[in-house]
C-alpha cells in the first residue's frame, strides 16, 4: 500500500494506492488551518481502514518541516506533480497548477523546467477566494457569474493586495460583478503567465490541476483563450500532488506511529512568540474601563422629531456609514453596515427608513464622503462631498480639540494625520502595499471559519501572539501558514494578526520609532479599532493610551454631519431626493469604452431615474462635459507633445528604432537627432498602453521590477515588428552631470535594463540590437566611442560625420530642456496671474508616460491647479548639501525642486513614486525632510499597473484641503 | 532637525585610542580575520555575532521599510548592540563599508546616521571603509601596507571556507572540518596579532598547511548535489541576511560552494579601469586596475595551487572569469554585484555546480539585471543550469523559501541519480 499526503495552504488530499497502483481512497479537504491534528485524524483513519503498514510520504508547502520532524520522506510538490504527471498523463507539454498560495508551471518536453511564482506575487486560490468574499460570493457563484460576462476590466495582477486596490473601486462603482468576477480571472491568468513563463511559450498538451483550475471552467477557458490552446483538467486533477508522493514513496512507515509522533509534535510550539496582549483579566477591565470613558452624547430619535438634522454618509471600501445628527451635534441615529457590492441600495433603504420612521424629518444638510462619495452624492443629490480625511479630521477634532494626532484603520485603507496648531501639518496614507489589513482581518476570520468579533476576542489572552512581521497581507498569510505549522494556536494566530495591523499602521505608514512623535493626544478611529486586540496592540507597541471615540467606525460619516451643518444655512433644507423621489429611485449600470481620445477609458455609467448620470473610470473630462483639456497649465502635457513631435525622416542609410521607455523619455531628442544627422530614419515606440504591455509581459524574468522597466519589453516587441535594421537602446551606468549632486548616475534599472532585454526577448533574435555602453557625460569621448560601436555595424560611417551628429545631438538636448524650462516658466507665470496653485510633479522623466502615471497630472490640472516637472525649477537652485549621499541625476532634480518649492508660497511638491523603486526609498525620507523643513506638506503617491485612481485622488484631495484650511489659518 | 543629521560626529586620529569600533558581521571567517588586522593596528574592535528577532525590528523600526533587507540588518544589528548596555556609548564607533557605486549600498552609512539620530545614539561616530575617497573626514585611514595585509588575509579566509566547504559534506567524522577551521582561524588570528602571515613568504608555507590539513581528514566523497550560491554580497554570506542558508543547504546534504570574497575585491578594481576605457579617461586610469590586479596576482595563483595539489576543487583566476561575461553581459555592469554575480553563475555551472541559489534582498534593482535577467540566458547556452533567485526580506518567510530552494534541490538530486557515476 502507498500513501501520500499532500499539505497545502488550506487544504490537505491523501490518497492510498494499492499494489496495482490504484486508488483505494482519496481525499480533499479543507484544514482550517488544523494541519497537525488532521494530518493525525487522516492517517489514524487510513490505518484503521488499510493496515498501519504502507510507503507514506509527505508533500505541500504546509507539510515540509513537518515530514522532517516526523521522519516521514518529504516531496516537493511541484516535483511531486512532475513524477503523477509522467506516469498518470504521458504526452504532457505543460502543466499549470494553481494552489492556495502558489502558482506554478512544469514544461514536461523541450528541456523539462519547473517555475514556482516568487513570494510578491499572487493569482492563486486564495487571492480568488478573498476577490470572491470581497464580492460576497463563494467560489463556484463567482465561476457562475463570470460567464454571463460582457467585458473585463483591468486589475492589476501584481498581487491580491494590488488587486484588491483596483476590485474595491470597481465594486463601489457599480460595475457589474460578473464583469468583475471575469476580470479577476483574466488578472490571474495575466499574472501567471507573465511571472511563471517568462517568455517560454506555454504550447502543445497543457495540463491544468489544482483547486481553482479544477473548480472554475471560466478559469480554464481564460487560460485557454490566453494561451491559444485547449488544455485539459484530467481525473483527479487535485490529487496529483498526493498522487505523486505516493508514487514517490520509497520508504515503509508505521502510519499509527507516524500519527503518534505527530501527536506529540503538535503540543510542541516553536513559532517566533511576541508578549501576550494582556496579562491578566484586571488588566483588561481597567483597559475596557478606561475606554467606556470616550463617548459622544447621543439624543432619542423620536418619530415625531421635527427639528432640523444633518446627515452624513459615507460610502467607504467595505462598509456604509450613515449618522444623522442634531444642530447641537449630538447623535439621533447611526447605521453601519457592510457594503454588499453596491453601496446605492444600501443608503437608498437607509434613507427611507429615516423618512418612513420620522414623518418630520426636516432635513437640513446631507453630506457625503469616503470611497463612494461622488456616486453617493450624484445618486441622492446630497449637498456637499468632502474628502474623507478631512471628515475625519472634523471628526476628531470635536472630539477632542486638543487633538494632535489621528489615526484611523478603515478596512482597506489607513490614514493619518499630524496636527500642528489646529491644522493638519502632515498626511500619511498607507500605499497598496500595507492596504487592505483591517479587511484582511476579517477575510481571514471568516476563512477560519470565525465571525471577526469572536476571532478578535480570543486573541485577546493568548500566551504567545505570533509574531507576523509588518509587510502586506499577502505575507502576513504566508507567515500565518508557517506559524500554523509550528502548532500556534488559533488564538495566538488572531492576537499576533492585531499585532501585525498595528505594526503596519506605525512602521509602514507612519513610519514613527517613539511615541513623541506622534504626539500627546491620538485620537484612534476606524472600524478597525473596534476590535479590542487591535486597540491594546496600539497602545503597547507605542508605549501610549490613547482615545478611542465609542464612534470610533463612525467617524467619517459623524465627520461629514458636522461639515454640512458648519456649512449649512439656517433654516437650509437639503436638496436630497424627497420621499416620492427616493420612493421611485432607480440605478442602472452600464459600461462602455469612451473613445474620445487614444485613452480609451472605460467607464462605468451610472443612470439615475431622474435621468440624470454618473460617470466614473475617467481620465479627463471629456465624457462629461464634452471638452477635452486644453493641457495649456500642464507641463507633462508639453513634454509629451515635444517627444511625440519627432517624426523619422528619409532614410539614407537604414532604419533606426528607439524603445520610448525608461530615459528615452529625456534622451529621445538626444538620440533621435543624432541618427537623424547621419542618414537613418528613426522610428520610436508609440506611448505605452495596457496592450503594449501585454503583449511584451510574457518576457519580463523579474516581476519585482518596476513598472516602468517591464514596459520596455513591450516596447521593443513594437519595434520588433516594424522591420528595422536595428534597435538602439544603450546601457547607460552615467546621466548628464547637471552639477546638483555629487555624483551623477543612472539608477541601476534605467542604466542597464537593456541587458534585461538582450536576455530575454526573443524579438532581438530577429532584429538587430545595438546595447553597447555609452556615456553621454564626456562629450569629446562619446563621440570617439560611439563612432567605434556603430562601425561594428554600418562600416561606412565616418568620424567626422559622428563628430557632427553628436555635436547635433548636444545641441538639440540643450534646446528641449531649455523649451521645457521655458514652458514651465510660462506655465508658473500663468498660474500666478490666474491665482491658481503650482504642483511640481515630481517622478522622473518617464513618469510623462501616461500609461505610467495614470493620468494623474491631468487629475491635477482638473482640479484647478497647474502642474509642472521637476526639471523645470531644478535649476533654479544650486547645488546644497544633503544628509544622503546625492549620487543620481534624476534624484538630485527631485531634492532640488523640493528645496526650490520651499522658497515659494504658492508652490508643492507631489512625489511620484513606482512600486519597486528602491531609490525612493532613501529619496522619499530625503525630499521629505526637505518639504518639512522648509514648512511644506510631503505627498507621496505610489504607482504600479493599479489604473485606479481612488486613493490618488483621495490623497490629492486632502492635500488641497489642507493647504487651504494653512491658507485660511494665515489670513 | 537638518543641522542634527549634518552635524554628526566625525571620527578623528584621537579616537583610534579611546573608541571601539563595533563591526557588522557579513562574512563569519573573512571578517574574523580582518577585525584581527584592524586589532594589530592598534584599533580596539568587536565582530558583532548579535541576532534574532530584535535586530530586525529595531532595522524596521529606525530605517524606511522599502530600504533593502541588509541595510535594515546591519543598522539594526548596530542599533541592537548599542541597546544592549554592553558598550560605554561616548567610547563606541561603527564601522560600515561605502562601495561608491550607483546601488542604494552607498548610502548605507547616511541611513546608519539618521537611525543613529533618531534613537538617540547621536554621539556615536560612524567609520566609513571605502576606496573611493568618499567621506574624507571619517573615512578609516588606509595605507597601502595595510591594504595589502587585508587582502592577505581575505585570500586566507576564502581559503578556509573553500576546504571547510569541500571537505564537512563527506568528513566520516562530524565536526572534523569545522574543528580544522576553527584550529586555523586561531592560529592565524594569533599570527595577524604579531604582525606576520601576510607576507608572499609566509602565505607560500601556511596555505599548504592548512589544505594538507583538510586534505587529511578522512572522507567518503559519494556523490552530492553541488550547490552554487551567489547574490547580493551581505545576503549571500552572511547568515542573519540569508536565514542560514548554508547549514539549510548542508541539513539537505548538499555540497555548497559560496564563490570567495575576494572575487567582489577584484570586481571593484577592474571596474575602475573599465569604466575609463568604456567611457573614456586617462592612460592612468585605463590601466590602473591592470596593474593592481597583476599584483594580486600571485597570491591568487598561490590560493589555486594550493587548492589543486591537495585534490579541491579551485576557482577559475580572475582574468578568466572576466572572459566568461563574453555574450552574455557586459562589463560594464558594475552595480551591485553587477557582471561578476553573472560571471560565477557561469563558472559554477561550468565547474558542475549547477544548481545555484542567487539570494538578493527583495526588490534589489541590480540583481533585476545581473541575476534574474540573466537566468534565462545562462540557461539557453547551459541546459543543465539549474538556478533558484531567492528573495530576502524582513517579512518573507523561511517556508517560503526553503521550499523553492527545495524544489531546485529535488531537480538537481534527479540529476544526480540519472547521470553516470565516474
Amino acid at each position: 500500500m502507498r500513501v501520500g499526503l499532500d499539505i497545502g495552504s488550506t487544504t490537505i488530499k491523501c490518497v492510498v494506492l494499492d499494489e496495482a497502483e490504484t486508488i483505494r481512497y482519496s481525499t480533499y479537504e479543507r484544514h482550517f488551518s488544523h494541519i497537525v491534528e488532521k494530518s493525525e485524524e487522516l492517517l489514524r483513519r487510513i490505518a484503521e481502514q488499510f493496515g498501519d503498514c504502507a510507503e507514506l510520504a509527505i508533500s505541500g508547502s504546509a507539510g515540509m518541516g513537518m515530514a522532517d520532524s516526523v521522519g516521514v520522506p518529504f516531496v516537493q510538490e511541484v516535483f511531486a506533480t512532475r513524477v503523477a504527471a509522467n506516469r498518470l498523463a504521458p504526452g504532457t507539454d505543460c502543466i499549470i497548477e494553481l494552489g492556495g498560495e502558489d502558482a506554478k508551471i512544469l514544461f514536461l518536453t523541450g528541456g523539462s523546467e519547473v517555475r514556482m511564482n516568487g513570494s510578491c506575487a499572487g493569482g492563486t486560490g486564495a487571492f480568488i477566494d478573498q476577490m470572491a468574499t470581497l464580492l460576497k460570493m463563494s467560489a463556484d457563484e463567482m465561476d457562475t457569474a463570470a460567464k454571463q460576462a460582457e467585458k473585463t476590466y483591468t486589475i492589476a495582477s501584481r498581487c491580491g493586495v494590488f488587486a484588491k486596490s483596483d476590485v474595491q473601486p470597481l465594486i463601489n462603482q457599480g460595475a457589474r460583478t460578473a464583469d468583475i468576477a471575469a476580470s479577476i480571472y483574466h488578472a490571474v491568468v495575466n499574472q501567471t503567465i507573465a511571472g511563471l513563463a517568462q517568455g517560454r511559450p506555454i504550447t502543445g498538451n497543457v495540463l491544468y490541476l489544482g483547486g481553482p483550475l479544477t473548480f472554475s471552467g471560466c478559469l480554464r477557458k481564460c487560460f485557454d483563450e490566453a494561451l491559444g490552446v485547449i488544455g485539459t483538467c484530467p481525473e483527479n486533477s487535485l490529487l496529483f500532488v498526493a498522487l505523486g508522493a505516493a508514487f514517490y514513496a520509497d520508504r515503509t512507515s508505521n502510519l499509527t506511529e507516524v500519527a503518534d509522533r505527530l501527536h506529540q509534535r503538535g503540543a510542541s510550539e516553536t513559532y517566533r512568540s511576541q508578549p501576550p496582549l494582556f496579562d491578566n483579566q484586571e488588566q483588561y477591565e481597567a483597559f475596557l474601563a478606561r475606554h467606556a470613558k470616550a463617548s459622544v452624547p447621543r439624543m432619542p430619535f423620536g418619530a415625531d422629531y421635527a427639528a432640523p438634522v444633518h446627515i452624513g454618509i459615507d460610502s467607504g471600501s467595505t462598509t456604509v456609514k450613515v449618522v444623522v445628527i442634531d444642530e447641537e451635534q449630538r447623535i439621533l441615529f447611526t447605521d453601519y453596515r457592510p457594503n454588499l457590492g453596491n453601496p446605492v441600495p444600501l443608503i437608498r433603504s437607509v434613507l427611507q427608513q429615516l423618512y418612513d420612521e420620522h414623518p418630520a424629518l426636516h432635513v437640513a444638510s446631507v453630506t457625503t464622503t469616503g470611497y463612494g462619495e461622488d456616486l453617493a452624492k450624484a445618486a441622492f443629490h446630497a449637498d456637499y462631498g468632502v474628502v474623507e480625511t478631512v471628515a475625519h479630521f472634523t471628526a476628531a477634532r470635536h472630539f477632542l480639540p486638543q487633538v494632535d494626532f489621528i489615526i484611523d484603520i478603515g478596512g482597506q485603507d489607513m490614514k493619518c494625520f499630524k496636527i500642528d496648531q489646529g491644522a493638519i501639518s502632515n498626511i500619511f496614507l498607507n500605499e497598496a502595499c500595507s492596504s487592505g489589513c483591517g479587511s484582511f482581518l476579517q477575510t481571514f476570520a471568516q476563512a477560519l471559519g470565525y465571525e471577526v468579533k469572536e476571532f478578535a476576542k480570543l486573541g485577546l489572552f493568548a500566551d504567545r501572539p505570533v509574531d507576523l512581521g509588518s509587510r502586506c497581507t499577502v505575507f502576513m498569510n504566508s507567515s500565518v501558514k508557517q506559524a500554523q505549522k509550528d502548532g500556534a494556536s488559533i488564538a495566538n494566530i488572531s492576537a499576533g494578526l492585531s499585532i501585525s495591523v498595528v505594526k503596519n499602521a506605525i512602521y509602514k505608514v507612519i513610519r514613527a520609532s517613539s511615541p513623541e512623535a506622534l504626539g500627546r493626544n491620538i485620537v484612534v478611529q476606524g472600524g478597525t479599532f473596534y476590535n479590542e486586540a487591535v486597540l491594546r496592540a496600539f497602545e503597547k507597541e507605542m508605549g501610549v493610551d490613547v482615545i478611542r471615540p465609542d464612534i470610533a467606525g463612525l467617524m467619517g460619516a459623524y465627520g461629514a454631519a458636522l461639515y454640512g451643518q458648519g456649512k449649512a444655512a439656517s433654516g437650509q433644507v437639503s436638496s436630497l431626493l424627497d420621499r416620492k423621489a427616493l420612493a421611485a429611485f432607480r440605478q442602472e449600470t452600464r459600461s462602455e469604452i469612451c473613445g474620445k481620445c487614444g485613452n480609451n477609458c472605460q467607464l462605468t455609467i451610472n443612470t439615475f431615474a431622474d435621468g440624470e448620470t454618473f460617470i466614473s473610470g475617467n481620465r479627463c473630462d471629456r465624457p462629461v462635459t464634452g471638452e477635452a483639456d486644453s493641457g495649456a497649465l500642464n507641463l507633462y502635457a508639453y513634454k509629451r507633445k515635444l517627444i511625440l513631435s519627432y517624426k523619422p525622416s528619409e532614410n539614407r542609410r537604414g532604419k533606426i528604432g528607439l524603445p520610448l521607455c525608461l530615459n528615452f523619455w529625456e534622451l529621445l531628442p538626444f538620440w533621435h537627432t543624432f541618427f537623424t544627422k547621419l542618414g537613418f530614419a528613426v522610428y520610436h515606440s508609440p506611448l505605452s498602453s495596457r496592450d503594449l504591455y501585454l503583449k511584451g509581459q510574457g518576457t519580463i524574468p523579474s516581476d519585482t521590477a518596476c513598472f516602468p522597466a517591464k514596459l520596455a519589453h513591450g516596447h521593443v516587441q513594437f519595434l520588433s515588428r516594424l522591420g528595422l535594421d536595428a534597435i538602439f537602446y544603450p546601457c547607460m551606468t552615467y546621466n548628464i552631470d547637471e552639477g546638483l549632486s555629487d555624483n551623477h548616475y543612472n539608477c541601476p534599472v534605467v542604466a542597464y535594463y537593456p541587458e534585461v532585454i538582450a536576455g530575454n526577448c526573443p524579438e532581438i533574435k530577429t532584429t538587430k540590437f545595438i546595447y553597447d555602453y555609452v556615456g553621454i557625460h564626456r562629450p569629446k569621448d562619446f563621440t570617439k566611442k560611439i563612432h567605434a560601436i556603430l562601425r561594428r555595424d554600418f562600416p561606412d560611417i565616418g568620424k567626422e560625420e559622428v563628430r557632427r551628429a553628436a555635436d547635433a545631438a548636444y545641441a538639440e538636448y540643450a534646446n528641449h530642456m531649455a523649451l521645457v524650462r521655458k514652458e514651465g516658466a510660462r506655465i508658473i507665470d500663468q498660474a500666478r496671474a490666474e491665482g491658481r496653485r503650482i504642483i511640481v510633479l515630481a517622478g522622473r522623466p518617464y513618469h510623462v508616460d501616461p500609461e505610467i502615471n495614470h493620468g494623474i497630472d491631468t487629475l491635477i490640472t482638473r482640479s484647478g491647479a497647474a502642474v509642472v516637472t521637476e526639471d523645470a525649477v531644478s535649476n533654479r537652485v544650486d547645488k546644497f548639501p544633503t544628509t544622503v549621499l546625492n549620487q543620481w541625476t534624476y534624484h538630485a532634480r527631485l531634492y532640488a525642486a523640493a528645496r526650490y518649492c520651499c522658497t515659494q508660497k504658492d508652490m508643492d511638491l507631489v512625489h511620484l513614486v513606482s512600486f519597486g523603486c528602491g531609490v525612493d526609498a532613501i529619496t522619499s525620507d530625503e525630499t521629505q525632510e526637505i518639504l518639512l523643513s522648509g514648512g511644506k506638506l510631503y505627498t507621496q503617491l505610489k504607482i504600479d499597473e493599479i489604473t485606479n485612481l481612488g486613493a490618488v485622488r483621495i490623497r490629492l484631495r486632502s492635500l488641497f484641503a489642507a493647504l487651504e484650511e494653512q491658507d485660511e489659518k494665515e489670513a | 532637525m537638518e543641522q542634527e543629521y549634518t552635524n554628526y560626529p566625525r571620527f578623528t586620529p584621537e579616537m583610534k585610542k579611546t573608541h571601539k569600533i563595533l563591526i557588522p558581521n557579513m562574512a563569519p571567517v573573512q571578517f574574523q580575520l580582518l577585525a584581527a588586522s584592524m586589532e594589530q593596528q592598534g584599533y580596539t574592535c568587536e565582530l558583532l555575532e548579535n541576532c534574532g528577532s530584535e535586530v530586525c525590528e529595531l532595522g524596521l523600526k529606525y530605517v524606511h521599510n522599502d530600504t533593502c533587507y541588509p541595510a535594515l540588518l546591519v543598522i539594526g544589528q548596530f542599533l541592537d548592540a548599542l541597546n544592549s548596555g554592553k558598550y560605554d556609548l561616548d567610547h563606541t564607533a561603527l564601522i560600515i563599508t561605502q562601495t561608491g557605486g550607483g546601488c542604494r549600498a552607498s548610502n548605507y552609512i547616511h541611513l546608519l546616521r539618521k537611525a543613529l539620530v533618531k534613537a538617540g545614539y547621536g554621539q556615536v561616530p560612524v567609520v566609513s571603509l571605502n576606496f573611493s575617497g568618499l567621506e574624507k573626514d571619517s573615512g578609516f585611514p588606509m595605507t597601502m601596507p595595510f591594504m595589502r595585509k587585508l587582502l592577505s588575509y581575505i585570500y586566507y579566509g576564502d581559503l578556509l571556507v573553500a576546504l571547510r566547504a569541500q571537505t564537512e559534506p563527506y568528513e566520516t567524522k562530524k565536526g572534523a572540518a569545522k574543528a580544522a577551521q576553527e584550529k586555523w582561524l586561531d592560529i592565524l588570528c594569533d599570527k595577524i596579532h604579531h604582525d606576520r602571515s601576510w607576507s608572499m613568504r609566509e602565505m607560500k608555507k601556511l596555505m599548504p598547511q592548512m589544505a594538507a590539513d583538510f586534505a587529511a581528514i578522512p572522507v567518503n566523497r559519494v556523490p552530492k548535489v553541488k550547490v552554487g550560491v551567489v547574490g547580493e554580497i551581505y545576503v549571500k554570506y552572511s547568515p542573519l541576511g540569508n536565514n542560514d542558508l548554508e547549514q539549510f543547504l548542508a541539513s539537505q546534504d548538499c555540497e555548497v560552494n559560496l564563490p570567495g570574497l575576494m572575487g567582489f575585491v577584484q570586481y571593484c578594481i577592474y571596474n575602475y579601469s573599465e569604466t575609463a576605457r568604456l567611457y573614456g579617461g586617462n592612460f592612468l586610469q585605463r590601466h590602473g586596475s591592470d596593474w593592481l590586479l597583476r599584483g594580486i596576482e600571485n597570491t591568487e595563483t598561490l590560493l589555486i595551487r594550493t587548492l589543486k595539489q591537495h585534490g579541491f576543487h579551485a576557482p577559475l583566476p580572475f582574468r578568466e572569469l572576466v572572459k566568461l561575461s563574453k555574450g552574455i553581459i557586459g562589463m560594464g555592469n558594475k552595480m551591485g554585484e553587477g557582471w561578476l554575480l553573472t560571471c560565477e553563475m557561469i563558472e559554477l555551472v561550468q565547474a558542475g555546480y549547477e544548481n545555484i541559489v542567487c539570494a538578493q534582498p527583495f526588490g534589489c534593482l541590480p540583481n533585476h539585471i545581473c541575476g534574474k535577467g540573466m537566468i534565462n540566458k545562462i540557461r539557453e547556452l547551459y541546459p543543465t543550469a539549474n538556478i533558484t533567485p531567492i528573495d530576502y526580506d524582513p517579512s518573507a518567510t523561511r517556508v517560503n523559501q526553503e521550499n523553492r530552494i527545495k524544489l531546485m534541490l529535488a531537480v538537481g538530486r534527479e540529476r544526480l541519480t540519472e547521470r553516470p557515476v565516474h
